[in-house]
């Protein structure tokens, strides 16, 4: 599903964000990414999105390889890959409803199906009684609530999920995880970055840990390992 | 696009309008004052240019014929001019409505002294009248070329003034026009360049998805030419009353230009300025959102 082989990446200003690091993510795994900040994380996530391109080595992602796509093809490239990010992006000028709606507006869903799917999204989520809220009127964890719909309505196989609970207290910060970990269930795979030892270190799954560009530790049923 | 796309398109493209009134009102604001000031320019060249023109029209090569020249060949001389591109218009003065005429308008109560004689017997003639004065010295060349003609009289001062006027008018007027469009694109450019700013992360959330540039561009792009078509309407309107005005005023005011000025009807101005005007203003509007945007897909 997702492949890196010896992928580096170095931006103009010199030192190397990523350093030769290889992976294999199977379809349907769920997967921590942890390091300190300059660990590479954010680069990483970059460069499976597509936002970037490695300066050497092969990405390969749900059979798509990322090195040679033209840019015409990276927006039904991305369409593979749900996206939530820590201060959730959401359209402050649009309703739930229409937050949600956006993302399968924007890929041309007839309108028939997307009546269908995005109530049936926001049910999934928790969130079908508050369409109507605009996300001011909404907290933290409601708001990345309608993000994660927003990410999964047109139904990608792989969700990427980047520090989703670095904006929410404990308990809407568990609330998300558990939604994530259906969300894998039901066969997506999940890759979420995060800063939060204790859901990592609670919900043993596998952890990929980065520090200054390279992939220290990949273990199975991992914890978070401290810098130090 | 899906039909649902487009209208979906069409409602945010005007949704920004309102949600941005601000960004809305300056972008209506420079397109009004580019398509104002090039409204008012046009019609002022326009104008100019017509009355160069009725002045070159009444501008004509005489050509008289050698005097022992026969009817025949007369008509032949006259049938070769017409075919001339330079010529617009030839027509024959016979010697007797060469000394009528002349009598009529020189001679006044001194015609009695000439008896019935005709001093203008040998002045039969040809008045041509030109596409282009500045054709003036290639039609005189192949005149006199020509078997049995006599003399040609030309107005090389006048003709010479109005081709360099003329030539002068459309080098200004291209000139400010290109000034007027770069003026309007730059400040149309910042504009947008403003205004989407507080809308950047709308873009980079549509990319992430997975929306194609095509769907991405289209909401700004309908919002540009909409606010293109404002403000091109709008300077119109204004200028048309004030074009209606002035023309009333100068002409009641001044009546003694009223012969020697014919001013365009606002009908004839704006059958041209109306369409220009108006790619204008969606041009401006088009490329400055389509340009803009573009910085912020590279996502």
């Amino acid at each position: 599903m997702i492949i890196l082989e010896d992928v580096s990446k170095s931006y103009s200003t010199g030192a190397p964000a990523l350093n030769g690091i290889s992976l294999h993510i199977e379809p349907g795994e769920f997967v921590f990414i942890v390091g300190d900040s300059g660990s590479g994380k954010s680069t990483l996530i970059k460069l499976l999105l597509r936002e970037l391109t490695p300066t050497s080595g092969k990405i390969f992602v749900n059979k798509y390889d990322l090195s040679k796509l033209k840019r015409r093809k990276i927006p039904k490239f991305r369409r593979n890959i749900g996206v939530v990010f820590q201060d959730f992006r959401l359209l402050k000028d649009r309703n739930v409803y229409e937050n949600v709606a956006f993302a399968q507006r924007v890929i041309e869903v007839p309108p028939r199906e997307m009546r269908k799917n995005v109530p049936s999204m926001l049910s999934m989520v928790g969130l079908a009684e508050k369409y109507k809220a605009r996300p001011r009127e909404l907290s933290g964890g409601e708001q990345q609530r309608v993000a994660l719909a927003r990410a999964l309505v047109n139904k990608p196989p792989i969700l990427l999920a980047d520090e989703p609970t670095g904006n929410l207290d404990p308990k809407n910060s568990w609330e998300i995880m558990k939604l994530l970990e259906e969300i894998n269930k039901s066969g997506t795979t999940v890759l979420v970055v995060t800063h939060n030892r204790e859901i990592v270190n609670a919900m043993r799954k596998r952890v990929i840990t980065m520090k200054k560009g390279i992939i220290v530790s990949d273990e199975k049923k991992g914890g978070y390992i401290d810098e130090d | 696009m899906r039909i649902s796309t487009f209208g979906y398109t069409l409602k945010q493209g005007l949704k920004n309008i309102f949600r941005n009134k601000i960004f809305s009102l300056a972008t209506i604001a420079t397109i009004g004052a580019c398509v104002f000031l090039f409204g008012l320019f046009y019609s002022v060249v326009m104008n100019f240019q017509n009355i160069v023109k009725e002045a070159q029209s009444g501008i004509a090569v005489t050509v008289f014929f050698d005097e022992d020249i026969s009817d025949e060949r007369i008509r032949e001389i006259g049938d070769l001019i017409s075919l001339r591109a330079e010529v617009s218009n030839i027509e024959f003065v016979s010697a007797d409505e060469a000394w009528e005429t002349f009598k009529r308008e020189e001679l006044g109560e001194y015609v009695e002294t000439f008896g019935d004689d005709n001093p203008l017997d040998t002045c039969a003639n040809f008045e041509i009248y030109l596409n282009d004065v500045s054709m003036q010295d290639a039609l005189v060349t192949y005149l006199e070329s020509i078997d049995g003609i006599r003399d040609i009289n030309k107005s090389v001062i006048v003709a010479n003034i109005l081709s360099s006027m003329n030539s002068l008018i459309s080098y200004v007027s291209i000139g400010i026009i290109f000034i007027l469009l770069a003026v309007s694109i730059f400040l149309i450019s910042n504009t947008v360049a403003i205004g989407i700013t507080v809308r950047k992360e709308e873009i980079s959330i549509m990319k992430l998805i997975g929306a194609t540039d095509f769907v991405v561009r289209s909401p700004f792009v309908i919002e540009g030419i909409l606010l293109g078509l404002v403000g091109a309407g709008i300077p119109l309107v204004a200028i048309y009353f004030i074009y209606n005005n002035v023309i009333e005023y100068v002409v009641g005011r001044f009546t003694i230009l009223d012969s020697l000025l014919t001013f365009l009807s606002a009908k004839t101005v704006f059958s041209t300025l109306v369409p220009i005007s108006i790619i204008m203003g969606v041009g401006i509007g088009f490329l400055g959102s389509f340009v803009t945007v573009r910085k912020h897909l590279k996502v």
